[in-house]
């Protein structure tokens, strides 16, 4: 194996070859060096690089753990001790974590080497990595289009070899939906799964960590890693955790799919729609039963978001005021021009957006209206979700509507952005979980634009939808398509 | 100036603590209006009888045990702060 092609193995195949002492950790990570140095000038995917650190920790690599010696790429809103975490936002300039999250933590204890912090949306508020205040990240099949949002960078970096797996964040698609736009494979855990400690908190009851990888069977292996109990996140569930890999097989008989008509609405690009109805078909053939169902409350879920989100995002984010880490402004007259200023500056047009409609819907004569509602509005999502869950084991549809977009094509339009967010932001609402897979191309200008199949799952049932998920890619070749900027090797 | 909503920019960005320019505070007035007038749609959802969702899965009275920890030394704390002195973090004058 030459360093050239050991960008591209999958998580599984890395650690094979570390285990029977093929290839070292340190070689692994110099290659990763090699690739970023290579492509990530027209990509943009990492914010920031610590390489000597890793190669410390490559130095002294267990490799016989479960993730032993392998880098796994951190969406730049998870603190790593020591290195930046800037939200991709002005406002957290300077910034260095003094402490791992819980997901860092369980990784470092895996074995895992945390590498690079990956470009996202500001405050992961955004569909497309656009809201970034620090880069632009480009979607590897097509540099002319953006690579989704808000965990971009991750799904960029996974899906152009320049990261063997990454994290990412989702508060209402965030892992699934670039995870579908740049051809990989992300999952969403249930709320609650995954510890959110050392997460920068944007919504607190939607928001998960989660893995964005090139296989199921690496979704797989990264769940192990990171799912579980943890004391320090008072909305982790304190229940026992499956071995996801152990779940893996290819018999999907006896499983229910569900396909949700709510779901197959005019807006779906008609690649798409034709790339599901295939996958649909497949499933059934791998002997899963096909069966309609009804989720009414769908057409209501992108406003009790952008209602709910904003609301926790405006609470969340009064941290962020000049005083204890940060940008804060020059020569303030008094505390509230600290502040104003403060905030003025280092927050991007998407984030003030968000927080002046969060600030609303919970001011006094309007909480009723806007939030009291929007909180009932999501029980009866959630009890959509119930009694669908009552006939089938899990859902299938479109993760989104539109393979990617061009870069600039939908920034001026927020609501227009919001509402291709669509099929996965119920699945936050409910709490239940969530992957996306890749399921075919779309050709468009020329190039092949990734389509992804979402399947969503009863909450604390991840073993299931990765069972149905690896069934389905076992028997395609999609997740084995690379994208043009991935065969473009090192210079020399 | 509110738009064709309740909602007036300029006003609640005041109390979000976010300075705005006047052009700011405009485009945002209608690209707000337009998502205020797009979630309006939730009054047609009958929501008589529904209790509040907190969490997908609730979680009720969370504690863990209470024992002495190591945590932040002040050093780490202040590691960060944009303005520090004698251990403290230095703010504007808050009190005449």
């Amino acid at each position: 194996m030459i360093g050239n092609e050991l960008p591209a193995l999958s998580i599984a195949d890395l650690q094979s070859l570390l285990r029977r002492r093929e290839v070292l950790s340190s070689e692994v990570i110099n290659a990763l060096r090699e690739r970023i140095e290579a492509i990530d000038g027209d990509l943009g995917a990492y914010l920031s690089l610590d390489i000597e650190a890793a190669m410390e920790e490559a130095e002294r690599a267990k490799v016989d753990l479960p993730l032993g010696g392998i880098p796994i790429a951190i969406k730049d809103i998870i603190n790593v001790m020591g290195q930046p975490c800037t939200c991709a936002s002005k406002i957290l300039n300077g910034y260095r974590a003094p402490y791992d999250a819980t997901v860092v933590q369980k990784l470092r204890a895996a074995g895992a080497i945390p590498f690079g912090k990956t470009n996202l949306d500001e405050f992961a508020m955004g569909s497309s990595t656009e809201n970034s205040a620090l880069k632009s990240t480009r979607n590897p099949w097509d540099l002319s289009r953006v690579p989704g949002g808000s965990s971009g960078g991750s799904a960029a970096a996974v899906a152009a070899d320049e990261a063997f797996g990454a994290l990412g964040s989702d508060t209402g698609g965030s892992i699934r939906q670039p995870a579908a736009l740049c051809g990989v494979v992300g999952l969403k855990p249930t709320y609650g799964r995954v510890s959110r400690f050392g997460l920068v908190a944007f919504a607190s009851s939607l928001d998960q960590v989660g893995p964005v990888t090139k296989t199921v069977r690496d979704a797989a292996l990264i769940m192990n890693a990171i799912a579980g109990h943890d004391l320090q996140d008072s909305t982790s569930l304190n229940e026992p955790v499956p071995d996801y890999v152990a779940n893996l097989g290819n018999d999907l008989r006896g499983v229910r799919l569900g396909v949700p008509k709510e779901y197959m609405i005019d807006g779906i690009d008609p690649q798409v729609r034709a790339a599901i109805n295939a996958a649909v078909k497949q499933l059934n053939s791998l002997g899963a039963e096909i069966i309609k169902v009804s989720l009414p409350s769908t057409d209501y879920a992108v406003a009790v978001y952008y209602i709910i989100a904003t609301a926790e995002a405006s609470a969340n984010l009064a941290r962020f005021d000049g005083v204890r880490y940060g940008y804060r402004a020059e020569n303030p007259k008094d505390v509230l021009d600290l502040y104003g200023r403060t905030r003025e500056g280092g927050f991007g047009p998407e984030v003030k957006r968000r927080i002046i409609l969060g600030t609303y819907v919970l001011s006094s004569g309007y909480y009723d209206a806007y939030y009291l509602r929007a909180q009932k509005v999501r029980e009866l999502i959630r009890r959509d979700f119930a009694s669908a869950f009552e006939k089938v084991d899990a859902l299938i549809s479109p993760t989104s509507p539109v393979v990617a977009f061009k870069l600039g094509e939908r920034a001026a339009d927020p609501l227009q952005m919001y509402l291709a967010d669509i099929f996965t932001i119920a699945a936050n609402l409910a709490g239940i979980c969530g992957i996306s897979i890749p399921c075919g191309f779309a050709d468009l200008d020329g190039h092949r634009l990734p389509i992804g199949l979402q399947l969503l799952g009863r909450p604390l049932d991840e073993a299931r939808i990765l069972q149905i998920a690896y069934a389905y890619e076992q028997s395609t070749e999609w997740h084995k398509a690379r994208p043009p900027i991935a065969s473009s090797l090192p210079k020399a | 100036m509110a738009g064709n909503s309740d909602l007036d920019v300029a006003y609640v960005a005041r109390l979000a603590r976010i300075n705005l320019t006047v052009e700011e505070a405009k485009i945002f007035q209608k690209q707000l209006d337009e998502v205020l007038n797009y979630v309006e749609k939730l009054c047609q959802v009958d929501v008589t009888g529904v209790d509040v969702a907190a969490h997908g899965i609730p979680v009720f009275n969370v504690f863990r045990a209470d024992a002495p920890h190591d945590w932040f030394t002040v050093e780490q704390a202040l590691s960060n702060a944009p303005r520090q002195a004698n251990g403290l973090f230095v703010v504007p004058k808050v009190v005449e």
